[in-house]
């Protein structure tokens, strides 16, 4: 059992704020996310991140701006967490021409260069891949940049889990990987495909260093990251985070969670990061509830702003299909192909 | 111009050691490459490399496919250009997701705010190594939005189609034939002491460029690696019957020069295409279909195809070399084609 209530570490009223307004721009994005969902407004699927901001949130916010991430087929949260304004992700899912991918991405390639943050990839363990580039690129120029690498516990038995790790390893590559063990792999449960209790446990196979923090505590989360950046920007090696998290939502749409039981469900809610979060800062007088009001309210409104904008922003023009496959001019169909 | 007589394996390692002095985010990266007292990579293509350049940039790994290719992909998404190695063509598909849905695709699902400027070194071909070692995959990779295809067939067009390759910012796979390396060791398996002319100067192959290897007006031959030797030593044979092909060696089959192609079907009027991948759906097919939607008017016979049967590779060498075209093979169906008039 979780002890409920979050220690703040005495850190700075301001960093505690931020990390709780961004706990719910996150959870209130999402939230709206499925309504414009639900009224047919967005394109394709959506995989959904309540519950699980806590992670994003305390890892972004530890890293440095220049630092970056990659991201999974559940990518909103980590988006918004790393800088992606509401606008253009919003825009994204709408499949606009505003979109941080110009609407070539769209939910499940969520992301923007300009804000460190690859395309979300979602392939499953897609990212524990290609992180290990984004680190040796960092360590062969001396940037002293780190890469955060997000990932749920089923890509934990992919082989580019393995063959990743280990070559991470050898190379003392500056990567923080970041496990949300939300206890699920789309429906199948974790115990039902892994022996060992913890993906932590895993790691140490790999000469790498591990710790295990709850998941659903921003501040805990934050202070994990925190400690560890510094020393793998220079070059001690990378480590693995596992966050125990649980999603509240569903894998993805049309998901009724059969799998998952009451109680279960329950249990997590009294660790949602949001209301932990109030309460021990109303605890230790950092927040009333006036000022969470205001909070609330001005999240509100950029996301209204956000919806405003993607739906008055343009689609992409029928033409732009055919630029981007490749850096060169040789994207456009031959008249064979029309 | 100076110019000298090398080999493609040589030819290739110039050219990596030139874009590694010239750009100094060149670096290679695979298994067994710079392991002193080792091979220097799979067929010796990068010896003396980590002496001038370091193992800082001359990584070499576990045996992990996927992080190679990840890594690769990763780090070129970085502003890094990297030169993985697979020692083996057939390797590939333990890294398939790498290569067709991260290195293809990430520019494109980025809206074009990023580039994978990798190149990639795979060798292909049979030499008596059987169905794992001796494949010729180039055609999946033609399939692939994203991807660039080349296939360097001698020392001159390697070392500067490498050098481009490694300038390019979009992914380019270089496939390369092991036969096509040197002879010693591999005879029973055909393989051949090829040397070309190269300039000690600077220049640059470009990608998606055709060459023409043989003049003639009876048919037009497309081929690569090995495949197109035996189709010019089978067309030299041919001349005493009257047969003059048209040889062409294509280089890039993505992008390919279709408008080189073009000109001399259409001069020609008829087509072959000869290859040591498999029939089906090979990119043979894919030639093959393009002539016939953009050289029909001219075509005075059917296109025809020669490839490998469709089976896995077998060892010995009989079997071996019935199943790849032989140079016998390809003057039967030269003489078929030379036969064939459209009514």
């Amino acid at each position: 059992m979780v002890e409920r209530s979050i220690n703040l570490n005495n850190l700075d009223k301001e960093l505690l704020i931020s990390l709780f307004t961004d706990v719910i721009r996150l959870r209130k994005f999402e939230d709206k996310v499925y309504q414009l969902f639900l009224k047919g407004e967005l394109p394709g699927t959506i995989h959904q991140y309540q519950g699980q901001e806590a992670v994003a949130v305390g890892v972004c916010t530890a890293l440095n701006k220049t630092d970056w991430i990659t991201s999974t087929h559940r990518p909103h949260g980590h988006a918004i967490a790393k800088g992606v304004s509401m606008r253009s992700a919003m825009a994204e899912l709408y499949g606009k021409e505003t979109g941080c991918c110009k609407g070539k991405g769209g939910s499940m390639h969520l992301g923007d260069p300009e804000v460190g943050m690859l395309p979300a990839i979602a392939i499953v363990a897609g990212g524990v891949s290609i992180v290990t580039g984004v680190g040796l690129a960092f360590k062969m120029k001396n940037t002293k940049q780190v890469a955060a690498c997000f990932f749920g516990e089923g890509a934990t038995n992919e082989g580019a889990f393995h063959e990743g790790l280990n070559l991470a390893a050898i190379q003392k590559l500056p990567i923080i990987y970041v496990c949300e063990n939300n206890i699920y792999g789309a429906s199948t449960a974790y115990n039902k495909t892994t022996l060992v209790e913890n993906v932590a446990d895993r790691v140490s196979s790999y000469g790498m260093a591990s710790k295990i923090v709850d998941g659903m505590n921003v501040v805990e989360v934050y202070l994990a990251v925190k400690e560890a950046r510094d020393a793998i920007a220079n070059g001690s090696g990378p480590i693995l985070i596992e966050a125990k998290t649980y999603r509240f939502a569903g894998h993805s749409r049309g998901d009724a969670k059969k799998y998952r039981t009451k109680e279960e469900e329950d249990y997590w809610r009294t660790l949602d990061p949001i209301d932990r979060m109030k309460d021990s800062l109303i605890e230790n007088s950092l927040i009333d509830n006036e000022a969470f009001a205001l909070i609330v309210k001005n999240i509100q409104e950029e996301i209204d702003d956000a919806v405003v904008f993607a739906q008055q922003s343009p689609f992409p023009k029928v033409e732009d299909a055919f630029i981007d496959a490749y850096a060169s001019d040789m994207s456009s169909p031959t008249e064979v192909q029309k | 111009m100076t110019t000298r007589r090398i080999g493609i394996g040589e030819a290739i390692r110039e050219a990596i050691a030139e874009e590694m002095q010239r750009d100094e985010n060149v670096f290679l990266i695979g298994e067994d490459i710079g392991i002193p007292g080792g091979f220097g990579g799979a067929f010796g293509v990068y010896l003396g490399l980590p002496e001038k350049f370091g193992h800082e940039r001359i990584i070499d790994t576990p045996i992990s496919e996927k992080a190679i290719i990840g890594t690769s992909v990763g780090a070129a998404l970085m502003g890094m250009r990297p030169i993985p190695d697979l020692q083996y063509s057939d390797f590939i598909f333990e890294c398939m997701d790498e290569i067709v849905n991260q290195a293809a695709k990430m520019r494109y699902m980025s809206g074009g705010k990023l580039k994978v400027p990798l190149t990639l070194r795979c060798p292909v071909g049979t030499a008596n190594r059987g169905a794992q070692h001796g494949q010729s995959p180039e055609s999946y990779f033609i399939h692939v939005p994203g991807l660039k295809v080349v296939c360097p067939s001698d020392a001159y067009v390697a070392k500067g189609i490498m050098k481009s390759a490694i300038r390019d910012d979009d992914p380019v796979i270089v496939f390369e034939h092991k036969l096509l390396y040197g002879s010693k060791g591999r005879e029973s398996a055909g393989g051949m002491d090829l040397t070309a002319e190269v300039p000690e100067e600077e220049y640059l192959f470009p990608i998606g460029k055709a060459l023409k290897k043989r003049d003639g007006n009876s048919m037009t031959i497309i081929s690569t690696h090995l495949t197109l030797y035996r189709c010019l030593a089978a067309a030299e044979e041919l001349k005493i019957e009257g047969i003059e092909c048209e040889v062409i060696d294509p280089v890039s089959l993505l992008p390919l020069d279709t408008k080189t192609i073009y000109e001399s079907v259409n001069k020609t009027g008829k087509a072959l295409i000869a290859h040591e991948d498999t029939f089906t759906g090979g990119w043979g097919a894919e030639v093959a279909a393009l002539i016939s939607q953009n050289c029909f008017s001219k075509l005075k016979a059917p296109v025809q195809r020669i490839a490998a049967y469709d089976v896995p590779l077998p060892v010995t060498p009989v079997l071996e070399q019935t199943v790849v075209p032989s140079i016998e093979r390809i003057k039967e169906k030269i003489r078929q084609l030379h036969k064939m008039e459209l009514k």
